[in-house]
């Protein structure tokens, strides 16, 4: 039997099956019976890619935490796996039971005021409302754990557990209201300006690394990063081979971060993935050339940096920008990335161990930006709306992404500030020296990573 | 001709290294060690049982020095390690006999610098 033949067999008996429910009069010919079941069909291949894409963007967590634990001391290491567990654990209960209503109910014009809990779903065949909550989720998981990396080495423990919930509960859901409320139930002053931000580089990316800017403001500076003439001093990551295997866990991931972002099952997940994994080739060249210009070798960890970089910075246009496009934007992310972290260390004499402010925050709000510029929707054939400067859409959409890079920061940094100050005044936010110079592992959590091993740091 | 040999906190290393310098001792070895002596063990947990650490982590310098730098070089060592707290170690000075150095085969004070 032949394809055809089979698809004739299967319908026969769907439409036999239907006429026994007692749809007799409805069912003529093939027709209504077919549309109904190729929507069915075409509705159940969105929830799996949906839910597939999701499973992917829960597994960057573990590129997240590799990324960190490499890039920090092995005397950390336990503190910073236990960090990264708990920012999605605890970010997926508050998420659950707050931030989903107020970023996807029903608006009151700030936020949303329904759908907590997830209510009003039973029975649902499409199940949609299920789905769309395990997206969010993880990638609500993706913004709360950037700030781990900037706080890594000297934040204790209790404050961090408090920070994970306000992220996921509050900060993180209100400006998504903002921008992707209009996703479900709610809508938001950003997305009715036009604000592009297809995967989230500023909703997600930028927010975290915001926050993460506040917290390593707040906490101050590891002990021994800065001299006594303020002169920026390296600590080393322990594992740079476990560094390189979270980025590329995290580049597997956002496969399911950007072109899961169409929750649709068609050809343009293809199209996504290609600027996606453009961009990030383009920001590891593009940083590796930099380093090697800048610092005599090619270095390893801006390399690494700079893919992370072209990935957040595709991830607002990875829909709407042409494959040149994405390649460009993630070269300048990979330029930027390694610009930007020199001058936080340096500069503002923020401690950064990962590169968490400009991986995320700053490369996040170039790759919003780089929407009003590189938007090519006439040139896609996918509608006009949005066109960037550089395809002839004039100046009004990067103005709105404007608004939106700003609106981000205010609203992340800002709150960010008050956050950390509260929890540094009430539960305490940084550990003491003692525990910090000997490991928080052994001062937070009772235990080494690497039992057995001799750990020696000296600085 | 004396080998002066130290064991001090390993977060003291780069303040003992400077008062060093200072004092016109640029040569040493270093070592990492365990070690224990009147300072107390810590508790570590897994998985619900206890145990208890008893060598602590410590670093072991050996620095060869002519008669004239002994006392110099052990003012030195105090000076950066020292915090007044249990656990800053200790300085055994013991007797060297021969010193060459490899590559131009010189003996004795000359070698040692």
């Amino acid at each position: 039997m032949n394809r055809w033949q089979i698809r004739r067999l299967l319908l026969a008996v769907v439409v036999l099956g239907f006429g026994s429910v007692g749809w007799g009069a409805e069912v003529s010919a093939d027709g209504p019976s077919a549309a109904a079941l190729v929507e069915s069909l075409e509705t159940n291949l969105n929830v799996v890619w949906t839910c597939v894409a999701a499973f992917l963007v829960f597994f960057m967590q573990a590129g997240f935490a590799m990324v960190e634990a490499g890039f920090t001391r092995a005397k950390n290491a336990v503190n910073i796996v236990m960090k990264n567990l708990m920012d999605f654990s605890i970010g997926t209960l508050a998420f659950f039971l707050l931030g989903y209503g107020l970023m996807f109910g029903e608006t009151n014009g700030l936020f949303g005021t329904t759908d907590f809990l997830v209510r009003g779903v039973l029975g649902s065949a499409e199940h949609w409302d299920y789905t769309f909550l395990i997206f969010q989720t993880v990638f609500a998981g993706t913004a709360a754990t950037i700030v781990s990396g900037a706080m890594a080495g000297r934040t204790k423990f209790r404050g961090y557990l408090c920070y994970s919930v306000f992220i996921c509960a509050l900060i993180y859901p209100v400006f998504g209201s903002w921008a992707w409320g209009g996703l479900l139930h709610g809508g938001g002053w950003l997305e009715r300006l036009g604000f592009v931000d297809f995967a989230g580089s500023t909703v997600v990316h930028s927010i975290g690394g915001w926050l993460a800017l506040a917290g390593a403001i707040v906490l101050g500076p590891r002990i021994g990063k800065y001299g006594p003439d303020g002169k920026a001093r390296a600590i080393p990551g322990h594992n740079i081979t476990l560094a390189a295997l979270g980025v590329f866990i995290l580049w597997f991931g956002w496969f399911g971060f950007n072109p899961g972002s169409t929750t649709a099952g068609n050809g343009e997940i293809g199209r996504v993935a290609v600027t996606t994994n453009l961009s990030a080739a383009a920001g590891a060249v593009l940083a590796m050339v930099i380093s090697w210009m800048l610092f005599r070798k090619p270095d390893a960890s801006m390399s690494l940096n700079g893919a992370l970089a072209g990935l957040v910075a595709i991830t607002a246009g990875c829909y709407t920008v042409t494959p040149v496009g994405a390649m460009l934007i993630g070269a300048v992310a990979g330029v930027l990335v390694v610009v930007s972290v020199v001058f936080v260390d340096r500069v503002l004499k923020v401690d950064d161990p990962v590169g968490a402010v400009s991986v995320h925050g700053v490369c996040g709000a170039f790759g919003t930006l780089a929407c009003g510029l590189f938007n090519a929707e006439a040139a896609l054939g996918i509608g006009q709306a949005s066109t960037g400067l550089f395809y002839g859409g004039g100046v009004r959409q990067l103005g709105v992404q404007l608004a939106g890079v700003g609106a981000g920061f205010a609203w992340a940094f800002v709150l960010g500030l008050v956050l950390f100050v509260a929890i540094k005044k009430t539960v305490g936010l940084r550990a003491s020296a003692e525990e910090e110079v000997k490991g928080l592992d052994i001062g937070e959590h009772g235990m080494e990573a690497y039992a057995g091993f001799q750990v020696f740091t000296t600085q | 001709m004396r080998l002066v040999i130290a064991y001090i906190q390993p977060e003291r290393l780069n303040d003992v290294k400077q008062a060093l310098y200072k004092a016109k001792v640029h040569k040493m070895s270093v070592t990492n060690a365990l070690g224990c002596g009147q300072q107390m063990g810590y508790h570590e947990s897994y998985r619900g049982v206890d145990m208890e650490v008893n060598l602590l982590k410590k670093v072991r310098l050996e620095i060869a020095v002519n008669e004239t730098y002994v006392q110099p070089t052990i003012d030195a060592i105090v000076a950066g390690a020292k915090t007044g707290q249990i656990g800053d170690g200790k300085i055994f000075v013991v007797a060297l006999e021969r010193c060459v150095r490899i590559r131009t085969g010189e003996e004795g004070h000359e070698a040692i610098g």
